[in-house]
């Protein structure tokens, strides 16, 4: 078949549109390497490439809070938000997406619910929880309070994905008599692998970038997360806001988690289909 | 129905409720006791210092709430933030989305491209965007100007006219993704066929695009549009940390919180919170009553 | 009006229900203690904690004295770094106070605060004498002072100080400004004259007018020095609907577009900072903090800087600057409050404020340290700007007690919008005095 020149046109517009997105997304990060790269002064001039690529910042960054703790933290906050949050939707979504009983829609509609609560409509009330169960400026309270939102998300993908799962699969069991937590470890669990990481990959992302519960819970440097360590960098007198460290600490915390998505990107999309397209 | 299976479903429907239950405990713990505190505050005058026993005052609050124009100030910019922002993202979006399930060379970098906004915390996104958009050393300015395309800097997050606009744009650089991967799962779970023979009898793809495409994929896009804009409809942390208490760019929850925290009065922030809720909780409702998926669970 | 020298009867019931609420907590079902001895912290190993500045030098001057004390008395002290942010570091302290946590001990708290936070801070007096008070500025521990208890002690003071580049002074053969007027005009001279010889992002004036706390400090310094009061008299009355001050306010709305940016609508300091030491600004109106880092190694501006007080308005004006700075108060939810007094009297003594003025320029607030030569030698203004910080003027806090917030936000609300809008200043002053300030004053009673 000849080429038009239509053809052509068209091609070399489509590439030009996926240029311009492709420029948009990435341009605004690239601009925070630069920033990070500079220092002082430097900071206020607008270079397409610092003059003097630095590595001040990063070695700052680390040398002027407890920042290798506070990404041990997140990782732990996150981690362990995960684990929890899927020990728990996995048993709740084989109850909700395999038994047929009174009040399961109504159930799946409050989880739902949940989801949309506004962060702030909860701050206060959640704060006095955290206090009154004695884990105010620890890393459980956050744990426990990012279930807020990991959980509803977590059950409504597992529940969707457990309900697609051909019957068969457990009816032998269920007439022997085996206990349902049985069936959930020994015959869902092996199957569910691909929703899991998925599911757990998503809340993981949740909870590494939450701030507002990280920074109302939390008071002592050694307990702060990233991004509450981020917002809180600062200069060496009251007003000053260090561009250059801020950015440097952001190039440092979003690195691994764009590796993460890059190597994880085709189940994402899977499990983002699952979760909404279905719901 | 035989007696066993029936003794059996009972003792299935017994088991299930105890798997629910460790997730129901924490649910009702983390979420449900907050917010019904919230709810109850909202009708007293709790102030910051004595939250232990308020006066309860009854509606009082709400009729303030709805009486401050700021409030409505608030409502107004959540609604074109919501409107304004779901709109560009799901054009975009659905751009990208059709972008990258054509198949060409470098589409997995496109495809990462597109992801890294997303993965950068929010807060983060929001410091980067605020200093390329200052007006004197920032570098949107500065490439505007080099390339003529304004005469003099804008005051991007400052002037009245352009602060909401730049937090749209923010939002949509950062959310984009998302809707782009909702749109392509949609679009990938599509039948094959129609496109096939549509090729075959060589339709233009415009009409493709607005005969089969769009009306197949209306399912998948209403979905990902409600979930954008019940995300859109409480958004605080964009606004706040762009342009903090600015009553130009001032979302509901940020109103809320400037109430609650900032002025101390926890009995009309919880009330102005409670309200947030209930329009977002309104909203699901309407969606859910509406479309498919109530009936098919 | 609250009477100056009420009793106090509340402390004891305070107590109480204090006690009470920590019966309610323990009364927490066991099933949680697994959660809780997974939790075991670090917290609890100090005797005391202190929130002081954030990072940085700040935090590392505070962090030394605070060994140099815990060194004498042999107690173990942790440092808590809070938010920078003034308005999130308010949020987080009324939350722990609120909550009446033992979590912090010694607070930083802002010159602003006294009124809304006192009834959770210990009255020094009780720890700290007269002998000692009387050595300080009379406006900082008066300000200190609410219903006869003194709530915190002054640690270091600022003010509002206008910046300027000697350098394009000289060039065009101007004197500093005295009046907002003659700014105005040197301003757009310099300002167009340095534009027409190519540098296109000269501004005549940058200073802080995003809707906060800060744009409340430049527009009440702008109106007293026109004589038009400070919003709400020492007595409650509100008095910010005067014809000075709507010419001050109609004098800074005709700068936005002329000889400000228009982006100064969302500038803090930092960001009029960064246009300032960028060599892009004339004049600056920002904190002393600015002195040191527009002279710093690397700055463009190193060595053309001059600072003076603000200029007056009008003839009959007088310079102003709003007063600002940091108090150190102790949490009446302390375990140990006598031991947290007593460090707070070690960080406030003249030697330690001495060598916070001579190493981080902070600004003491005993004025016999103004005329020390040590001091002046390493910070060759403070003796020239001894009356602006003497004379500083408070915002009306102490008068308007925990509602100050709300005050100042209709306050900088209604600024912001005579600003951005070029609206009339007069109208939009009296809508602010008689809706907004009446019904959160109830009458003057506040």
């Amino acid at each position: 078949m000849r080429r038009t020149p239509q053809y052509w046109i068209g091609r070399l517009a489509f590439w030009l549109l996926l240029a311009v997105i492709a420029f948009y997304s990435v341009f605004p990060f690239y601009w925070a390497i630069v920033t990070s790269l500079k220092s002082g002064s430097a900071l206020f001039s607008v270079d397409a490439w610092p003059q003097h690529p630095a590595w001040d910042n990063y070695r700052a960054v680390f040398r002027e809070q407890p920042f290798g703790r506070n990404i041990l933290n997140s990782i732990i906050v996150a981690v362990s938000t995960v684990v929890l949050s899927l020990a728990l939707a996995v048993a709740a979504a084989y109850a909700l997406g395999r038994v047929q009983f009174r009040g399961r829609r109504l159930l799946l509609f409050v989880v739902l619910g949940v989801s949309m609560f506004p962060q702030v409509a909860v701050l206060s009330g959640m704060f006095e929880l955290i206090r009154s169960l004695g884990l105010y400026n620890h890393l459980p309270a956050l744990t426990l309070s990012y279930l807020i939102f990991t959980l509803p998300f977590t059950v409504w993908v597992l529940t969707t994905f457990m309900r697609e799962l051909p019957k068969e699969l457990e009816e032998a069991a269920i007439v022997d008599g085996t206990g349902p937590l049985t069936i959930v470890t020994h015959i869902f669990l092996p199957l569910m692998g691909p929703a899991l990481v998925t599911t757990g990959l998503l809340a993981f992302i949740a909870a590494w970038n939450e701030f507002l519960f990280a920074l109302t819970f939390t008071l002592s440097g050694e307990q702060r997360t990233v991004p509450v360590a981020i917002a809180l960098i600062s200069g060496a007198s009251s007003h000053e806001l260090p561009w250059g460290n801020i950015m440097a600490a952001s190039v440092i915390v979003t690195v691994p988690l764009i590796i993460l998505v890059l190597v994880f990107q085709r189940r994402i999309v899977s499990g983002l289909t699952a979760g909404a397209v279905k719901g | 129905m035989p007696a066993p299976r029936s003794r059996l479903a009972r003792q299935r429907i017994r088991a299930a409720w105890w798997m629910l239950a460790p997730m129901l405990i924490v649910l009702l713990g983390v979420a449900g006791w907050p917010l019904a505190r919230t709810i109850w505050l909202g009708f007293t005058e709790a102030g910051l210092a004595d939250v232990e026993a308020p006066r309860f005052i009854g509606l009082t609050n709400y009729v303030y709430l709805l009486q401050d124009p700021d409030w409505w100030r608030a409502v107004r910019n959540t609604a074109v933030f919501a409107g304004a922002s779901v709109a560009l993202e799901t054009a975009l979006g659905l751009i990208i989305a059709l972008s990258l399930n054509a198949h060409f060379r470098g589409r997995g970098a496109l495809r990462a491209a597109i992801l890294v906004p997303w993965a950068i915390p929010t807060v983060v996104s929001a410091q980067m965007w605020r200093w390329m958009f200052n007006d004197v050393f920032g570098v949107i300015n500065h490439v505007l100007l080099a390339v003529h395309a304004i005469d003099t800097p804008i005051a991007w997050t400052a002037s009245p006219d352009t602060a909401l606009l730049s937090i749209i744009l923010v939002d949509v650089w950062k959310t984009t993704p998302f809707m782009a991967l909702l749109l392509l799962a949609g679009l990938q779970m599509l039948p094959q066929e129609c496109f096939e023979s549509a090729r075959v009898d060589g339709v233009h793809p415009l009409k493709v695009f607005f005969r089969i495409t769009l009306p197949l994929l209306k399912p998948a896009l209403t979905v990902a549009i409600i979930f954008r804009v019940l995300d859109a409809l409480r958004v605080f942390d964009l606004v706040y940390v762009i342009s903090g208490n600015n009553r130009d760019t001032m979302s509901m929850s940020v109103y809320a919180r400037q109430q609650l925290v900032d002025f101390q009065d926890v009995g009309y922030g919880s009330a102005a919170a409670t309200l947030v809720f209930a329009i977002i909780a309104l909203f699901t409702v309407i969606y859910l009553s509406a479309s498919r998926a109530g009936r098919e669970l | 009006m609250r009477s100056p020298r009420a009793p106090r009867p509340h402390r004891p019931v305070r107590r109480r229900a204090a006690r009470g609420a920590g019966a309610g907590w323990r009364a927490v079902p066991l099933a949680l203690g697994l959660l809780l001895s997974f939790a075991g912290g670090a917290a609890q190993a100090a005797d005391l904690s202190i929130s002081c500045g954030a990072l940085g030098q700040e935090l590392r001057l505070c962090q030394d004295a605070v060994d140099a004390w815990s060194r004498k008395t042999g107690h173990r002290v942790q440092v808590v770094s809070t938010p920078n942010s003034a308005t999130e570091r308010l949020a987080l302290y009324q939350q722990i106070l609120a909550a009446r946590s033992s979590d912090i001990d010694i607070m930083q708290i802002d010159v602003v605060w006294p009124g809304t936070l006192a009834p959770h801070l210990v009255d020094l007096s009780q720890y700290i004498g007269p002998g000692t008070t009387a050595t300080h500025f009379k406006s900082l521990i008066d300000n200190d002072t609410v219903d006869g208890a003194l709530v915190a002690m002054p640690w270091f003071t600022d003010a509002g100080v206008l910046f300027y580049r000697k350098d394009l002074l000289e060039k065009y053969n101007e004197p500093v400004p005295k009046t907002w007027t003659e700014l105005t005009r040197i301003a757009r001279r310099i300002q167009n004259a340095e534009r027409a010889a190519g540098h296109a992002r000269m501004q005549g004036f940058v200073f802080q007018a995003k809707g906060y706390e800060g744009l409340t400090c430049n527009a009440l310094e702008w109106i007293d020095s026109f004589g038009g009061g400070t919003l709400v008299d020492d007595h409650g009355a509100i008095t910010v609907d005067n014809p000075r001050a709507a010419a001050a306010l109609d004098l800074a709305a005709s700068w936005i577009g002329d000889i400000a940016p228009e982006g100064v609508l969302n500038y803090d300091e930092e960001q009029s900072r960064g246009v300032f030491q960028s060599s892009n600004a004339v004049f600056m109106r920002n904190w002393p903090y600015a002195w040191a880092l527009a002279n710093a190694e690397d700055s463009p501006i190193r060595g053309q800087v001059g600072v003076t007080a603000l200029p007056a308005g009008g003839t009959d004006g007088h310079p102003s600057g709003v007063l600002g700075g940091w108090q150190l108060a102790v949490s009446k939810y302390s375990a140990h409050p006598a031991l947290a007094a007593d460090l707070v009297r070690h960080l406030t003594a003249a030697s330690e404020q001495k060598r916070r003025a001579v190493i981080g320029a902070y600004n003491p607030t005993i004025p016999a340290l103004y005329r020390d030569p040590e001091v002046l030698d390493a910070v060759p203004f403070f003796g020239q700007l001894y009356t602006s910080f003497e004379h500083a003027v408070a915002r009306p806090s102490r008068i308007t007690g925990s509602k100050y917030n709300r005050v100042s936000a209709a306050f900088y609300n209604t600024v912001h919008d005579i600003l951005a809008r070029r609206q009339p200043a007069e109208p939009q002053l009296r809508a602010l005095a008689q809706r907004r300030l009446q019904r959160l004053s109830r009458d003057g009673q506040w």
